[in-house]
């Protein structure tokens, strides 16, 4: 379990990594955590590899009233420290180990698309995007895509041969707004391979659901976004038909059998994590921190 | 093609010519003599490799030796100080934290930097704190009241020389 | 310090140079060694047509490659079938390196040397197999079908039936018993594989310098492993010296011996002329070392009023994989400790070993017996609950009793002696669990729910180990044995054993183990034997040592040797402590050619008699120097035994079950020390706790691995183990001088039936398949509530 050969570069500005990304079939490498057991077991052999730790200015963690983004370099453990949003916060304590959250990068994590992982479940249900810089003729070029439109399959992003994703941003809640993200992971740290839920849940003036979003992980290709709003109603969260609501979220999602759980319990179990995640997404709404 | 790189390890500066694809793991092991730094798995699971990298815990089997060049790293042979075993190392002695001792050197790494950020971890944090490291000889028992005894020692070890109070309430 | 540090929960010697990464395992030697790797069939049955290794040569940085075509004819003959037995009429081994046929995916084809690792595997890379691939089989009942064979030459897949009946006392067969008995239950139950998975993978280095062959590797048994190596190389056996060095975890997979890679890379060596070494990778080790566990058992029972077992037959499918290089010692071990504390009425006991295209099968900690206490305490429970009785009557009602020891069960045992029960308290040991867990006040809810397992261990068992004591003119003690250590603390244990056999300070005394260089003849660590085997040798060499020792201070102290004590390292007169002579001192005069070498040899001429004129300095049936050599062979094994308990919850909604509270109570006769034993307990009960709810292998129809990483072979970390509580019950053995019984496996062995048992009282449905899963625990209630 080595990694193939491949031609080793560190570029040491954006320019010249775009440049490079632009010339060679390069697979580009940040935290590693993803990609480097590929590599050791060889499941990937790309001939040139793109280390961008070198890169300056993409570490950045900003938060503004609008909401965070995230550099590709910030680490995840960084992220969480900084305590910039409070859904990342409740995704990033479910992401591995802490070890492993120590080197890899949210935007990576997002680029790597694994349809069990938290991070892109978050950019979904928040409907946040990723920045991606390319080479273009005469200067850089970027495109922001949407997170609808940035998980295209399992491992599969819409980062294209030649791009590099610079940031992600992650909208902040609106006001009256909760999240929550509930998972069941065989082993605490494993990704969620049974299934997994993060919620927002945003209240009127009333403390009745205005909105209600969940985004379900490890039940699709990529993270289902179940937009319940009207299925739970302009009532207060103790009187949502949860039946219903979980019903609709079973009817957004295609689970699969896999070695470590059959579709029907998976089809169970993210009703149930659904209205433990708006729950108790409401209940943050109602009484923030 | 081979790059020439630097690494700080335990506090004194190595060179190493590696390619491009050389495991820090492997690098420590085979290039610089340091074995102490065990290979479990090779794909990030199991954390017998962690060591320290400017003082975080990392994996690694998960990080391209080049990609760290001119950065410090603190491996299982650097952990004890000029006095002999440091108090995370006497804990695992005390407590009968380690059987075949594979899996010891990155658990006491991963210790080490836990109890640098948070002296006086409750259960569950200690729990949390080595939940990415496998060890299939101990059943984990003494592993983790080995984390509580050493929490104990650096405080005892802080308590004096820092002229502070004592912090025992906090260690225990 | 006391001398007296048998019992005494002393620090572990080892743990210095392991906390200090100053460890030495097989990787961490030969620093300019070549490195192997090889090329493993992708295909769990195939047909080699054509291998072209062409594209391989350009890898810059290759030494060598090898098909099996390359081997001499004795390298590359199949590799040895350990244990025969007859029953195994149709026992089969791989060859080296595969010959025209593949049957599991893993199968070692090509070797490759190269400078380093990376570099082999490039070529392995692009090296091209040609097979022609051929449907496998997978599953047991499938295979033993028979519909298709791994074996051609082996009708049925099946590689040994073995049958066992024991009447009972009036005669009657188990089945004539089950049919006249007031109750009766049939059922089937499951267990999946796992393995042993060691975190140190295995690993072999060897070294030949044109005359002498040095290998290390990281195994179970460097005795064995040395005479394999120099029956396949053809080499004297004083020419090859095998090291077992520091070894990350065994748990039975490095019992297996010799593996394909312990002969070619020595051969390799050899032949190249060069350091060689392999080092095992996590990938290779899921699909090329061994499995266990996986059986199919299908059970009868007959019972009476009271739950008493009056006949009981048992149907056993046990999955082999594809080849028995350890015959089958794991069927034998499960038909007989299946009985475990019991007195059943009349037994009867059927298993058929089958081939399938999967990685072979050979011992795993436990080694057969978790699957046996599975049935048998899934039987106690069903009864139990026919009855409608407390689950831990039943099993009281079944007990051996204390004054019936020894006890015959009349079966023949893995060893192949009488399963004959030497001692034990199992009405106590019940007792002392049930108040440890709080058995009668547990109050039962949905979803909360306790189980109880008991077991018997046969342990210790045979045929020998040895033990050599010497004691140097500076008055340490060096021992050393033959077995080998894979983390059980022997260093200290045996350290402990010889401190207060001989009364010297422990930190004169210094262990070695698995090294032929220091002692030859040995079996090996497995089935719970170090302590009870090397412990016993070395208590035994040591009593020679001082009966020596003793007799030499005598003469030079002119005392009656039965006056004389060792304390300290010191032989005195008792009660007349100025009248003594240190150990050392003892040692040169052990010793009539006596240069002044060092101080003591230079003091201890004035304890230096003249030597008698008409006698030889070296009187005969007498020996130089103060050492000592002795082996411990037992008539038969010691039973240890154990019985735990566990709470569970399982979770109304995810179906996730939750270990609350586990406890043991454990009887492994004297012990050496607590704390290593209390170690050992914990380790096994964590790796129980994962084959009981989170290890599988996991196989498809293809007969390929779908779990072979550490992402989806779900080892526990921290966060899924219980706390564990322990208590302890000593019955000395009686059939050794130390009175010890074996510890190594014992936390294993009950687990599954354990948690079986605690998640059917929280659903109240039967638990029949292990390990169980949130998905199958939701799968059952969905049946369950369907009726």
């Amino acid at each position: 379990m080595k990694p193939p050969p491949f031609t080793y570069h560190a570029p040491r500005d954006l320019d010249e990594a775009l440049d490079l990304l632009a010339e060679v079939d390069g697979k580009v490498l940040a935290g590693g955590q993803s990609l480097i057991p590929l590599l050791n077991m060889r499941l990937a052999a790309p001939a040139h590899v793109v280390d961008v730790n070198r890169l300056p200015g993409l570490s950045g963690i900003e938060a503004g009233p609008e909401g965070v983004t995230v550099g590709a370099l910030a680490r995840q453990a960084e992220v969480a420290r900084a305590g910039v949003h409070p859904l990342l916060g409740q995704a990033l304590r479910l992401v591995a180990h802490p070890v492993i959250r120590n080197r890899g990068t949210v935007v990576g994590s997002l680029v790597h698309a694994d349809p069990a992982a938290e991070l892109p479940a978050v950019l979904a249900v928040l409907g946040g995007s990723v920045r991606l810089a390319r080479r273009a003729p005469g200067g850089t070029g970027v495109r922001q895509v949407a997170a609808d439109a940035f998980f295209a399959g399992p491992l599969e992003s819409a980062a294209e041969p030649g791009e590099l994703a610079v940031s992600a941003f992650f909208p902040a809640l609106p006001p009256r707004s909760g999240s929550a993200f509930e998972e069941v992971a065989r082993r605490h740290g494993d990704y969620a391979l049974l299934a997994g839920v993060c919620a927002v849940v945003t209240l009127d003036e009333d403390l009745h659901v205005a909105a209600a979003r969940v985004a379900c992980v490890g039940v699709g290709p990529v993270p289902v976004v179940a937009d319940v709003s009207e299925v739970c109603g302009r009532r207060p969260a103790a009187t949502v038909p949860w039946e219903a609501v979980t019903e609709a979220v079973r009817r957004a999602v295609e689970p699969e059998d896999d070695i470590h759980a059959s579709a029907a319990y998976r089809l169970h179990l993210v009703g149930v994590l659904a209205e433990r995640a708006l729950r108790e997404a409401a209940a943050r709404a109602a009484a923030p921190p | 093609m081979e790059h020439e790189i630097t690494l700080v390890v335990n506090g004194a500066a190595r060179r190493a010519r590696v390619p491009g694809r050389r495991l820090l793991s492997d690098c420590l092991r085979h290039d610089l003599g340091l074995t102490g730094t065990h290979v479990g798995c090779e794909h990030g699971v199991c954390g017998c490799c962690t060591v320290l990298l400017d003082g975080e815990p990392v994996r690694s089997c998960l990080t391209l030796a080049v990609t760290v060049d001119g950065r410090e790293i603190t491996t299982v042979e650097g952990l004890a100080g000029p006095d002999g075993l440091s108090p995370v190392q006497r804990a695992f002695e005390e407590c009968h934290a380690l059987q075949c001792g594979f899996c010891t050197p990155g658990f006491l790494c991963t210790v080490t930097a836990l109890l640098r950020d948070n002296p006086a971890p409750a259960e569950d944090e200690v729990l949390d704190g080595i939940s990415g490291n496998l060890c299939r000889c101990t059943g984990y028992q003494n592993i983790v009241k080995a984390v509580h005894r050493a929490a104990d020692l650096l405080a005892e070890e802080r308590a004096p020389s820092a002229g502070e109070p004592p912090r025992d309430g906090e260690a225990s | 310090m006391s001398t007296r540090l048998f019992g005494e929960p002393v620090r572990r010697r080892e743990d210095r140079r392991l906390l200090t990464g100053r460890g030495r395992y097989v990787d961490d030697l030969g620093p300019d060694a070549l490195a192997a790797a090889f090329v493993r069939s992708p295909h769990a049955r195939a047909r080699i047509r054509d291998i072209d290794v062409s594209a391989a040569l350009d890898v810059e940085g290759l030494v060598a490659v090898y098909t099996w075509e390359d081997l001499p004819e004795r390298v590359g003959r199949p590799l040895p079938l350990l244990i025969p037995h007859p029953a195994l009429t149709h026992g089969r081994t791989a060859y080296p390196l595969a010959r025209d046929v593949v049957r599991h995916v893993g199968e070692p084809v090509v070797m490759v040397v190269a400078a380093d690792r990376y570099l082999a595997e490039d070529a392995c890379a692009l090296i091209h197999v040609d097979y022609e691939p051929l449907k496998p089989v997978v599953g047991l009942e499938e295979a033993a079908h028979g519909a298709r064979l791994v074996h051609d030459d082996v009708p049925g897949n099946v590689g040994a039936r073995l049958l066992q009946e024991v009447p009972g006392r009036d005669g009657r067969s188990a089945r004539e018993a089950i049919e006249e008995a007031p109750h009766t239950l049939a059922f089937r139950l499951d267990i999946e594989r796992s393995a042993s998975m060691p975190l140190e993978g295995r690993g072999v280095h060897a070294r030949w310098d044109g005359t002498d062959l040095r290998v290390h590797s990281s195994t179970q048994t460097s005795t064995s492993v040395r005479m394999a190596v120099a029956a396949a190389l053809g080499l004297p056996l004083p020419h090859v010296e095998v090291i077992a060095p520091d070894v990350g975890g065994g748990f039975g997979v490095k019992i297996v011996h010799p593996w394909p890679e312990e002969i070619l890379v020595p051969w390799a060596a050899m032949t190249l002329g060069r350091e060689v070494k392999w080092t095992e990778d996590r990938r290779e080790h899921f699909v090329s070392s061994a499995h266990e566990r996986a059986q199919v058992q299908y059970v009868r029972v007959g019972f009476d009023d009271d739950g008493r077992v009056l006949g009981l037959d048992v149907t056993i499918l046990h999955d082999h994989g594809a080849y028995t290089p350890y015959g089958i010692i794991v069927p034998i071990i499960t038909s007989t400790q299946l009985l475990g504390p019991y007195k059943i009425g009349a037994y009867r006991v059927e298993f058929s070993s089958i081939y399938t295209n999967t990685v072979q099968v050979t011992p795993y900690r436990g080694a057969g017996r978790p699957q046996g206490v599975f049935c048998m305490e899934r039987t106690m429970d069903k009864i139990a609950r026919h009855l409608g009785k407390d689950r831990t009557e039943v099993r009281r009602a079944n007990f051996i009793e204390p004054d019936e020891f020894p006890y015959d069960q009349g079966m023949i045992f893995q060893d192949g002696r009488p399963l004959v029960y030497d001692s034990g308290d199992y009405p106590r040991m019940l007792a002392m669990l049930k108040e440890l867990i709080g058995w009668d006040a547990f109050e039962r809810r949905p979803g909360r729910g306790i189980g109880v397992g008991c077991y018997v261990e046969g342990t210790g068992v045979g045929p020998y180990e040895g033990g050599h004591v010497q004691v140097t003119s500076d008055g340490r003690v060096h021992v050393s044995t033959g077995l080998t250590s894979q983390g059980q603390g022997h260093e200290t244990v045996f350290a402990q054993i010889a401190a207060s056999e001989l009364g010297v300070p422990i930190e004169r005394i210094s262990v070695v183990t698995g090294d032929t260089r220091r002692f030859g003849y040995a079996v090996g660590t497995f089935a719970s034997r170090a302590a009870v085997m090397s412990g016993n040798a070395i208590a035994l060499a040591c009593r020679k040592v001082r009966a020596k020792a003793l007799r030499i201070a005598a003469d030079a102290l002119e005392a009656d040797p039965a006056d004389l004590e060792i304390t300290d390292g010191t032989v005195h007169v008792v009660g007349t402590p100025s009248a003594s002579i240190p150990l050392a001192t003892v040692a040169v005069l052990a010793n009539p050619l006596r240069y002044a070498f060092d101080e003591e040899a230079a003091r201890a001429t004035q304890f230096a008699g003249a030597s008698a004129p008409d006698r030889p300095p070296v009187a005969e049936g007498d020996e130089p120097g103060l050492e000592g050599r002795d082996y411990y062979s037992p008539i038969r094994s010691t039973f240890a035994a154990g019985m735990h308990a566990a709470i569970v919850e399982t979770d109304p909604l995810t179906a996730e079950v939750r270990v609350v509270r586990y406890a043991v109570i454990h009887d492994c006769g004297r012990l050496v020390n607590p704390m290593i034993v209390e170690g050992q307990i914990h380790g096994g009960v964590a790796q129980g706790v994962g084959g009981a709810l989170y290890e599988r292998m996991v196989y498809d129809g293809d007969g390929q691995l779908l779990n072979a990483s550490f992402m989806d072979f779900l080892m526990p970390y921290a966060t899924e183990i219980p706390r564990i509580e322990t208590g302890h019950l000593e019955t000395p053995s009686p059939l050794n001088p130390l009175g010890v019984k074996g510890a190594g496996e014992a936390g294993v062995i009950p687990v599954s039936a354990v948690i079986a048992s605690a998640v059917e009282d929280a659903e109240g449905f039967p638990v029949d398949r292990m390990p169980i899963s949130p998905s199958e625990l939701f799968d059952l209630r969905r049946r369950h509530a369907t009726g």
